[in-house]
């Protein structure tokens, strides 16, 4: 061949090649890693809601014509099963971004990966105000991490200004014990209760924090109707069917209010055999309660893939895969750093809210809002087999109803 | 008042643990077997008697009793797929079988509580109260089917008693944990006496997990504790001996009632551990060990 002949052919290859890796590029799906806790209830919800909202986002074209694939792990409520679940989905599975789990220990573990490994991580179940915390002092090293869900902080806030417009106002109460599972997530929790709850108007006459591994409640109940309060204000999340079934068996005259997380599914009044009935607890959302436009058809859907409502942690991975969709969207590109800054620019309406992030110069940078108008939770209380909505005011189906062994302040009415 | 208190809850949770650890006991007794899948057969009565009493509608009574049949199931299960197969390997040499069995059900049990995990996901369950409603004993306000359960506790280990002390079949057994070659020489077969005793420790495990299904909620969760709670029982009481392991069970009960009122809620299992420590230390056979 001639010089002039094997140029031309060669140049237009090298740019047939070049159209055509790029046309593959533009093709990539969008690779997201999900680790749950699939024998746990809450984070089975986290995987099965991952993967509706996939399957949403790609049934509507996925992401400027890219696909989501998602790379599921279960790590089996183990922070250790969870960061060999995280390395393995940034090295081999390639993914450019992780959502994962409900516990805030696993969550603290994996936030030192995010940042080592650059990968954008929101978790969208824990609770502690460390995770948050870690990304405010030292935000150029954790700033790939997001908190997904209230922090405790603001958790107990909402409990607070909820039980003083159920409890304190109509039923005269004036004072309360404090129950939590001694863990990560309760420590800020149990912090700001003994702070706001007085504030409230619930003085705060005992706080226990007992053992996750807690199976005998009584002498904790006993140890509590000592102290005579009006009303219980729990933080539990590991434990929940134990204690609850043993305060009506036990016939515990006193109410509890608060968070319990195990209470927010569905499957709760059945594990249970109705010993729910009367519990309060904080959650994301309740059944039947439209939060936003997109609330009721997110559980619907949900309902009828899967069988039951989903957890709290459910309605939020929807919306951080959501999140995390919208901000790839908005950079034009995976890259970490890009995605990073996109996600802080978040302003979408999600399941449970308006979901935005704090700040650099906020206190919980990089956690979610809180407030009227962005998200709050909602409270809800179990009544004959139901979760009735009691709070906010503007979200509320019913009223506050208690069993009939509970014994109320003798100034009620 | 709270002395009461502690008399009472303490009682109900202690025969309890006696009821599990006392099968625990007699498996170990007559036919040598250190069964660490333990907390496993309890948990597969509770689950599968939940499941029986609620999801298939048949009501606690009868679904507490498909809950013990699941157990005896299971307590076949281990017996013929895990431990006697180990037991009669040509490959194994006789000084090692009881660690490769000892091993061999720890893996079983494992494999239960992943597998029961699957299937049930490790929230505890709970089974209906076989009686609702409290009872009033001097001004302390007890369930009533706490006490059903420390009754129905005591029966079932009053016809053990009478089982192995007053029926032949049972005299065989405690033969058999005495000295098994006599009892050979005297020309009874030791498979038939194996089979019983694994029979009797699958009805046992089967109604401790039902009844701490009734009494206080179980889950896959709890398996690991439940077995090293039975073995920490039995090892205290003397490995083999059915009245010392009754006794210990009462003795940890109480200890860990008293360590939940009077320390702290959280300390609750300390005080059991560090007395397992110090009999081992100061009396290895157990309190009333014959071994």
């Amino acid at each position: 061949m001639s010089k002039q002949g094997w140029l031309r052919p060669t140049l237009f290859a090298g740019a047939a090649a070049f159209a055509f890796a790029t046309a593959a590029q533009a093709e990539e799906p969008i690779r997201i890693g999900v680790i749950g806790e699939e024998s746990a209830v809450a984070g089975a919800s986290l995987t099965r809601a991952a993967a509706m909202a996939a399957d949403d986002i790609n049934a509507h074209g996925g992401v400027a014509g890219r696909k989501i694939e998602l790379f599921t792990y279960d790590d089996h409520s183990s922070a250790a099963d969870a960061v060999r679940a995280f390395q393995r989905a940034v090295s081999q599975d390639h993914v450019v971004a992780v959502v994962a789990t409900y516990i805030s220990e696993v969550a603290l573990a994996l936030e030192p990966w995010s940042a080592r490994l650059h990968i954008p991580f929101i978790t969208t179940g824990a609770a502690s105000n460390e995770i948050s915390r870690q990304v405010h002092e030292h935000y150029d090293r954790f700033k790939y991490t997001f908190h997904g869900w209230l922090t405790s902080a603001f958790i107990a806030q909402s409990i607070c200004d909820a039980e003083h417009d159920l409890l304190v106002e109509p039923f005269r109460m004036k004072t309360a014990v404090i129950m939590s599972e001694d863990a990560a997530w309760t420590t800020p929790l149990d912090v700001r209760y003994e702070e706001c709850l007085p504030k409230a108007g619930l003085q705060v006459l005992d706080h226990i924090r007992f053992n996750p591994d807690t199976t005998d409640f009584a002498p904790i109940f006993r140890q509590i109707e000592a102290k005579k309060p009006d009303v219980i204000i729990t933080g539990i999340s590991h434990v929940g069917v134990q204690p609850t079934v043993q305060w009506r068996d036990q016939q515990v005259p006193i109410p509890m209010a608060g968070q319990s997380s195990q209470a927010t599914t569905s499957t709760f009044w059945k594990d249970t055999n109705g010993a729910a009935n009367g519990v309060i607890t904080a959650s994301a959302a309740a059944p039947g309660v439209a939060i936003t436009p997109l609330t009721i058809p997110f559980s619907e859907a949900y309902q009828k893939r899967f069988g039951d409502s989903p957890s709290y942690s459910g309605y939020t991975t929807y919306d951080a895969i959501h999140v995390l969709a919208d901000a790839v969207k908005r950079a034009g590109s995976t890259d970490a750093d890009k995605l990073v800054a996109a996600m802080e620019q978040t302003d979408m309406v999600g399941t449970v809210g308006r979901w935005q992030f704090y700040g650099r110069n906020d206190q919980f940078t990089h956690a979610i809002k809180y407030g009227p108008g962005l998200i709050t939770g909602v409270t809800l209380q179990w009544q004959d087999g139901k979760q009735v909505t009691l709070w906010p005011a503007g979200a509320a189906n019913g009223k506050v109803k208690f069993p009939s062994f509970i014994h109320l302040p003798a100034a009620s009415n | 008042m709270l002395a009461l208190q502690i008399l009472i809850d303490g009682f109900a949770i202690s025969a309890l643990y006696g009821l599990g650890a006392v099968g625990f006991t007699l498996l170990f007794g007559v036919s040598g077997v250190l069964n660490l899948a333990h907390g496993g057969i309890m948990v597969i009565a509770a689950l599968i008697g939940w499941q029986a009493a609620g999801g298939l509608g048949l009501g606690t009574w009868l679904g507490s009793a498909v809950g013990v049949l699941a157990a005896l199931v299971a307590s076949y299960a281990t017996y013929f797929v895990v431990v006697r197969p180990i037991q009669r390997s040509r490959a194994i040499p006789r000084e090692e079988t009881e660690i490769f069995v000892l091993t061999g059900t720890l893996l079983w049990g494992i494999m239960i509580q992943v597998g029961m995990a699957y299937f049930y996901s490790d929230n505890p369950v709970t089974m209906r109260p076989l009686i609702d409603g409290v009872t009033n004993i001097a001004g302390v306000r007890t369930p009533t089917n706490e006490i059903l359960i420390a009754v129905i506790s005591w029966v079932a280990i009053g016809l053990l008693w009478l089982l192995v002390n007053r029926t032949r079949a049972g005299k065989a057994l405690l033969a058999a944990s005495i000295n098994p070659r006599g009892l050979v020489l005297l020309g009874f077969e030791l498979d038939r006496i194996y089979l019983m005793v694994w029979t009797i420790y699958g009805v046992l495990a089967g109604i401790a997990g039902v009844l701490l299904a009734s009494f206080l909620g179980v889950g896959t969760s709890n398996i690991g504790n439940l077995t090293a709670s039975a073995f920490s029982i039995v090892v205290m009481g003397g490995l083999g001996s059915v009245s010392g392991s009754l006794v210990a069970a009462y003795v940890v009960g109480y200890l860990e009632t008293f360590t939940a009122y009077e320390i702290a809620p959280t300390l609750r299992p300390i005080p059991a551990l560090i007395l397992l420590v110090l009999v081992v230390y100061l009396r290895p056979q157990g309190l009333l060990g014959r071994r």
